[in-house]
């Protein structure tokens, strides 16, 4: 009994552990993503400039205007897709799915170009709201689409496969727009369907948070759910979930979180995957209370680091977010896939022994 | 007559896409009993079990449960008074077999699932109970099937339930593993007075552990009693559609069919001491006689499944002596005469005069000793003489 009752509180201080790194981690990374650019300023300065409103006129708005909103929607978008993607995985019960690969993002780039071209062709105008509206209509009708084949294709592999060509067939539609759409435009469009976090601003910045911070509590008060659904859609009715109502939830969630991104920076590729995948590990359980605001952080941090590198690793050349988000999060992907593989052929080594 | 009612089928149809499997099930269980749903595959003891777990919807009719329609209940009341235990296996990652386990208080605890002291020690019982505590630590994805079955087990009774479902609890695991899980479900049911209702494939357990049997076969329940009802040769033979070979319901075993053609060996023994030899022979399909058999010899039950011929006498009364004259025709019609061994006090005298003639005629063989000496008589009748 005593040996069960000490690997709960190794188990306790692993957790309290990962979770002080990544506050740390996070906290380090968004000082130094503030203050690097083309106008450099040290974390130090950083802060006396946030807290005691210190520093030239030009400092503080290259800081309140440009920086700040970039990095806290980094932090806040990040959050949001590594998120999506933890639910994503509850819900297929898979754990490769996420908004990217199954195609919601491509979906919610659709609509939001179809959106862009439409306002600024007539008023030159979109508001963050109706961004965020278009691009979570674009999710749900991927998600749908979706669910619509999965019961189809039993295996992990084939709904991938089909989310990746409902993605590609959404991304080729998006490209005849851009084609056909205004020049004025192109620019802007271009820029946003490839994914970035540049050109945000305050407004952005409040839509998303207000949006993302309660679809991250819903998600916290779902995680009795979620880990009852860990255990399969029948053991977690006849534990008392109502599984037809959680489920619809928990895709409302996932299209939300994966929609306000969308909406924003365009689609940011494997986030969604490699950072719940890294962050279990890290805390070596999938029980998902501990897990949620932990994969929140990691997204983040991950998002966070990427954008930075996006814009200084060819300065003053811009990298698209989501070449660094692939570059680092793909042999994460890749790694999962084989070690998978290796576990799942012992096993049935394993069985063939027996 | 409240006890009596306490859990039933009321004309209850079950069945997949509106298609009607099994009609108007009709049956009440008691309080602490152990149902068990035997027939063949595909017969639908699944589909029943899991409608009456509300995973697919009824067709007709109503399961009513402590007098109220269980469809009235919700989701998170039945879950405090029905667990499960399903086929398929959760596919986990990075969970505990205690986490697996845990996840059963679910019911019971509040709006984030945090375990207080007491959900602790409820399920610390209920590890134990199963005998998995040691291996709560590890990852449930990792352990073999029989520890996953244990822990599943556990996960059920951490719901702390009045009733537990079971379908094909024992598929996955040896016979140790089997037994121990049943073992556990007899005592749930006798100790703490939990019903227990359970689909097996093993029907020798299912006649052993249940109080009530239910025969799944055909559009309508087939049949429904206590295993004495239930476990009739017949029954048994018409639910299975069992064709060659036999059931016994005394052993509770299945047996292959009778070797066909003429005796080639005549079996004596006595008290058991014959039926090694027959299934041995059984085995290789070499037809046989036994004799002689008093009728209330365990002997004489199986070699009628598995000899051609037996030479029986009425139990307590000496042999007679035209029962003696057949027991020579039949050791002079056959290659040899094998003595599997008599206890000593049925060394009846004519007994021993068939042996002798056997003895006589050179055909007797001893193979009391054991294995090695029934080998060496099968290379014998196989040809190959080892003398």
């Amino acid at each position: 009994m005593s040996g069960t009752g000490m690997a709960r509180a190794a188990q306790k201080k692993r957790i309290v552990t990962v979770y002080l790194c990544l506050a740390a981690a996070l906290a380090a990374a968004v000082l130094i993503a503030i203050g690097t650019g083309s106008v450099a300023m040290p974390a130090g300065r950083v802060a006396r400039i946030i807290l005691l409103g210190e520093g030239s006129p030009e400092e503080r708005s290259i800081l309140w205007k440009i920086r700040l909103p970039r990095v806290l929607m980094g932090v806040i978008l990040g959050g949001a897709l590594s998120l999506s993607g933890f639910l994503l995985q509850t819900f297929f019960a898979n754990p490769i799915a996420g908004p990217f690969v199954l195609g919601i993002s491509s979906g919610a780039k659709l609509t939001v170009a179809m959106v862009m071209i439409f306002f600024l062709g007539t008023s030159g105008y979109v508001s963050s709201w109706t961004l965020v509206a278009a691009s979570f209509a674009g999710a749900l009708a991927v998600t749908g689409i979706i669910l619509a084949v999965s019961p189809r294709v039993q295996s992990m592999a084939g709904l991938l496969v089909a989310g990746i060509m409902v993605g590609y067939i959404c991304s080729a539609v998006t490209d005849f727009l851009i084609t056909f759409a205004d020049d004025a435009d192109i620019v802007n469009l271009t820029g946003w369907s490839q994914g970035s976090f540049s050109g945000m601003n305050w407004g952005n910045v409040r839509a998303a948070l207000a949006v993302v911070l309660v679809c991250f509590l819903a998600a916290l008060l779902l995680s009795k759910q979620i880990g009852a659904y860990q255990l399969g859609e029948a053991y977690a009715q006849s534990m008392g979930v109502n599984v037809r109502v959680f489920r619809v939830l928990l895709v409302l969630l996932s299209c939300i979180l994966s929609a306000v991104v969308t909406a924003f920076a365009g689609p940011v590729s494997f986030v969604g995957i490699a950072v719940p995948f890294l962050i279990r590990q890290a805390l070596g359980t999938s029980r998902p209370l501990p897990v949620i605001p932990a994969v929140f952080m990691g997204g983040s941090l991950f998002c966070v680091i990427c954008d930075l590198i996006a814009r200084t690793a060819m300065a003053p050349t811009e990298l698209r977010v989501s070449a660094v988000t692939s570059l680092l999060g793909a042999p994460v992907v890749l790694y999962m896939l084989m070690s998978r593989g290796r576990h799942s052929r012992r096993e049935l080594s394993a069985k063939e022994d027996r | 007559m409240m006890e009596q009612c306490w859990f039933r089928l009321n004309k209850m149809t079950v069945g997949y896409n509106r298609q009607p499997l099994i009609r108007e099930i009709d049956v009440e269980v008691e309080r602490g009993q152990i149902v068990t749903l035997i027939g063949p595959n595909g017969a639908g003891k699944s589909t029943i079990l899991k409608s009456i777990t509300r995973q697919i919807p009824l067709l007709g009719g109503s399961v009513i449960l402590d007098e109220r329609d269980m469809k009235t209940y919700s989701f998170g009341d039945l879950a405090k008074r029905m667990a499960v235990m399903l086929t398929d296996r959760p596919r986990t990652q990075l969970l505990t077999c205690r986490d697996v386990a845990a996840a059963g208080r679910y019911p019971y605890t509040g709006r984030f699932g945090l375990l207080r002291p007491e959900d602790e020690e409820k399920v610390d019982e209920a590890l134990r109970t199963v005998g998995a505590e040691d291996i709560a630590g590890k990852d449930f994805a990792r352990v073999s099937d029989g520890q996953r079955q244990r822990v599943l087990l556990a996960r059920a009774l951490c719901q702390e339930p009045e009733l537990l479902i079971l379908d094909e609890p024992t598929s996955y695991l040896d016979v140790k593993h089997k037994l121990e899980l049943l073992a556990i479900l007899r005592d749930m049911a006798r100790r703490n007075g939990m019903t227990v209702i359970l689909s097996l494939h093993e029907i020798d357990l299912a006649m052993k552990i249940s109080d009530r049997i239910w025969c799944v076969k055909g559009d309508y329940l087939a049949a429904e009693g206590t295993p004495e009802e239930i476990f009739r040769e017949e029954q048994i033979r018409a639910l299975f559609a069992i064709g060659e070979g036999s059931f016994d319901p005394w052993f509770g075993s299945l047996e292959l069919p009778a070797p066909k053609g003429p005796a080639q060996v005549l079996v004596v023994s006595a008290g058991g001491s014959g039926i090694p030899v027959y299934r041995r022979l059984a085995r290789e399909g070499i037809p046989f006689a036994a004799g002689i058999l008093y009728e209330n010899d365990v002997d004489h039950r199986l070699a009628g499944r598995l000899a051609c011929e037996v030479i029986t006498e009425e139990a307590f009364g000496p042999v007679r002596e035209e029962t003696l004259a057949r027991a020579k025709a039949a050791a002079g019609a056959v290659r040899l005469v094998l003595d599997a061994g008599l206890p000593a006090g049925s060394k009846n005298s004519r007994i021993r005069e068939l042996l002798e003639e056997a003895e006589r005629l050179g055909r007797l063989r001893d193979v009391s000793g054991g294995p090695e000496a029934l080998e060496k008589a099968l290379r014998e009748l196989a040809g190959d003489s080892a003398e």
